[in-house]
């Protein structure tokens, strides 16, 4: 006769030829069931500490993770019903995707366009947002009047606290981005000379030559300054006795920041550094926005080497491709920072999650 | 011991001095320029061309030494700019209140080793912040969330827009942020378990405990998480913008706003039929209207002015707070 293979949490009876349960699957079962009950027990017992949990949940599944549903939306038919959940569409596999692919598609050029906009925007923030507010720390460092440091201190923390509307409006305005000369354009032009003049017809702003560097520098104008923070506290927590050392062996005060200050602020900077790259590619959309659009989000001239993928996708009417080319610009994002995350671990034994 | 400079030493000291004067000047010329340019008189900046520091005269010079308060004049009893700057504060103060609210809870539960799922809990916050749906589907998310709360409250899904008021959806579903949360987490950690227990043995309960004893002992990285979800608050304007849209223009936001009277305002502003009829218009500015350039700086001025107020008080805070923002497991 067929025997079942199951003799872990059976045993077969021959004489009356039924299985019964045996005694070792009655003793984990028993495990099993108080620990299930401890479990209630210890939920049971903390009831408030859960209570406390629910708004936040509740925030973060209606707005943050719900989003995350509506996404899937990607893989299915929009054009079908149009305003309607997910749930209530049909299947529609990786169509969106494949049209960001085909060069003949009409989004083709316009994301991928926005996709190098992306990188390249991150790359020059990266490149020159990472080791200025090091310098910046560095020459905090040697002024010793606590009056001129913090007055300083307020005046280069000010523009991240500002809102990014009144920031691209007077970048705007001061460059001249909206009639042919702002006062901060004409002085360059004073300046510069002939060297402005053909692009800055239409404005310093608008003309695609010189966007990417405003952009940059209006960023780091922006950011070094509350940036240097991070560089400035891990300066001053080296200890005094480390410069003394150094000056009993004869260190002047360059060789001093050679050898005794980079090197104890360097696992700070490997750290930022990781950081900074995890999240290269949150450019910030709504700086962008606010720089290459006018009035209700019609496209200014500086529109193709502006626009990130997140206003591109804004600015699109199929919303199918749009959510796929954003979904594709996050997930390679996301594997920077987990990426980025891994190295530091293995490398330093610092992890940021 | 008084030791002598070197030279390379001084050199450095210098260029850090100016490097640092330098972009000291250059981050507050902006908002320096914004308020020359405000209190310029009218049609002084049509020419545009100048830097201005100083107020510029033209015609109407009021106050005498090249200063008019023109513009301000027109801010102060301009109703849409007033809207707009009310809804700000409310959206301000009851964000921050709710923000705070849910915040200091979630993150005392999540402070406690004895939490079933720390861990899984943890990920749940820290996900939030390595992946985001992206600017379509968090719209679309907006869209169906604010039809599913008016058909609860009992209003057409469909127009939900015009029944659910945008402060309320804003102050609500916008202005998260994990990072705070961690913060006020990490902070939690760190006080010590005795005064905990003492409290416990004197009979506290879980809700006692946090408010007696952990937000009193967290003061200062609650002032600045406070201040951080503040500041974004006031400052908030894509998603306002988005959502709200055209169709409830007396629900924007300051911000929101701004953006639409500098991208659409013509250089002259002239008064409307019922301001005309209303008040001595001609009597104060003219009866070919006046120029719009000072009034939207003024309207910029006004709107940073609550922050450049507070800032310097609360800027040694957020120093604290990027310090204390190192994120741990």
């Amino acid at each position: 006769m067929f025997k079942l293979k199951c003799d872990d949490f059976l045993t077969y009876d021959e004489e009356s030829g039924t299985y019964s349960m045996s005694a070792d699957q009655k003793v984990r079962d028993e495990v099993e069931k108080t620990r299930w009950k401890e479990i209630g027990l210890k939920f049971l017992a903390d009831w408030r500490l859960y209570l406390m949990l629910v708004p936040m949940l509740f925030v973060y599944i209606c707005w943050r993770y719900l989003p995350m549903y509506e996404l899937t939306a990607v893989f299915k038919d929009y054009a079908i019903r149009p305003s309607t959940l997910p749930s209530e569409r049909s299947w529609f596999g990786l169509q969106n995707f494949i049209e960001l692919f085909t060069a003949s598609s009409p989004f083709y050029t316009s994301f991928w366009q926005s996709f190098r906009n992306t990188f390249i925007l991150a790359f020059y923030g990266l490149l020159f947002g990472f080791p200025l507010p090091i310098i910046l720390a560095l020459f905090f460092n040697e002024i010793r009047s606590n009056v001129v440091r913090s007055v300083v201190q307020v005046c280069i923390y000010l523009p991240k606290f500002m809102s990014i509307v009144v920031i691209s409006s007077l970048m705007i305005t001061l460059l001249g981005g909206n009639s042919s000369n702002g006062p901060l354009a004409q002085l360059l032009m004073d300046i510069g000379g002939d060297f402005f003049d053909t692009q800055a017809a239409s404005g310093l702003v608008n003309s695609t030559y010189y966007f990417r560097a405003i952009y940059i520098v209006s960023d780091l104008w922006e950011h070094v300054g509350y940036d240097s923070i991070v560089f400035f506290a891990a300066i001053i927590a080296v200890s005094p006795t480390s410069y003394e050392a150094a000056q009993i062996d004869g260190a002047g005060k360059m060789q001093q920041m050679r050898y005794v200050v980079i090197p104890s602020i360097l696992s700070t900077v490997v750290i930022m550094l990781i950081m900074k790259i995890g999240s290269l590619l949150n450019v910030s959309y709504e700086k962008v926005f606010l720089f290459v659009t006018q009035g209700a989000g019609t496209q200014r001239n500086n529109y193709a080497v502006g626009s990130t993928v997140s206003v591109w996708a804004n600015g699109l009417s199929d919303q199918g491709v749009a959510m796929a080319g954003e979904m594709l610009n996050n997930l390679i994002g996301m594997c920077l920072v987990i990426g980025s995350n891994m190295v530091s671990r293995k490398a330093t034994d610092v992890s940021l999650y | 011991m008084k030791r002598r400079m070197e030279i390379s030493e001084l050199i450095f000291k210098i260029v850090a001095y100016f490097f640092l004067l330098i972009f000291a000047v250059l981050c507050v010329y902006p908002f320096l320029y914004a308020i020359g340019a405000s209190l310029s008189s009218d049609g002084a900046l049509t020419g545009g061309n100048s830097i201005v520091l100083i107020p510029m005269v033209g015609e109407g010079d009021t106050l005498g030494f090249g200063a008019s308060l023109k513009a301000y004049e027109w801010a102060f009893t301009n109703t849409e700019f007033w809207v707009a700057y009310s809804n700000t504060l409310f959206m301000t103060f009851f964000g921050t209140i709710w923000s705070l609210f849910y915040s200091i809870l979630g993150a005392y539960a999540l402070s406690k080793k004895r939490i079933m799922g720390r861990r899984g809990w943890n990920f749940f916050l820290v996900f939030t912040m390595w992946f985001s749906a992206g600017v379509i589907a968090t719209y679309n998310n907006y869209t169906s969330t604010g039809r599913v709360f008016a058909a609860i409250a009992g209003m057409d899904p469909d127009q939900w827009l015009t029944s659910i008021d945008g402060k309320w959806l804003i102050v609500i579903a916008m202005g998260m942020n994990a990072t705070n949360i961690i913060l006020l987490r990490n902070t939690f950690e760190g006080v010590p378990a005795e005064i905990e227990e003492a409290a416990r043995i004197d009979g506290a309960t879980e809700m006692q405990v946090l408010t007696k004893v952990y937000i009193p002992m967290s003061k200062a990285t609650i002032a600045t998480v406070a201040l951080f979800f503040g500041i974004s608050r006031w400052n908030g304007y894509f998603w306002a913008m988005k959502v709200l849209g055209t169709s409830q223009e007396y629900s924007w936001p300051v911000q929101v706003y701004l953006r639409d009277f500098l991208e659409t305002y013509t250089t002259i502003i002239k008064p409307t039929v019922e301001e005309y009829d209303a008040n001595d218009w001609e009597a104060i500015y003219g009866s070919k209207g006046f120029d719009a350039t000072p009034c939207a700086y003024a309207i910029v001025v006004c709107s940073v002015i609550p922050i450049l107020v507070i800032y310097p008080f609360i800027q040694k805070y957020f120093a604290k707070g990027v310090n204390m923002g190192g994120v741990k497991e």
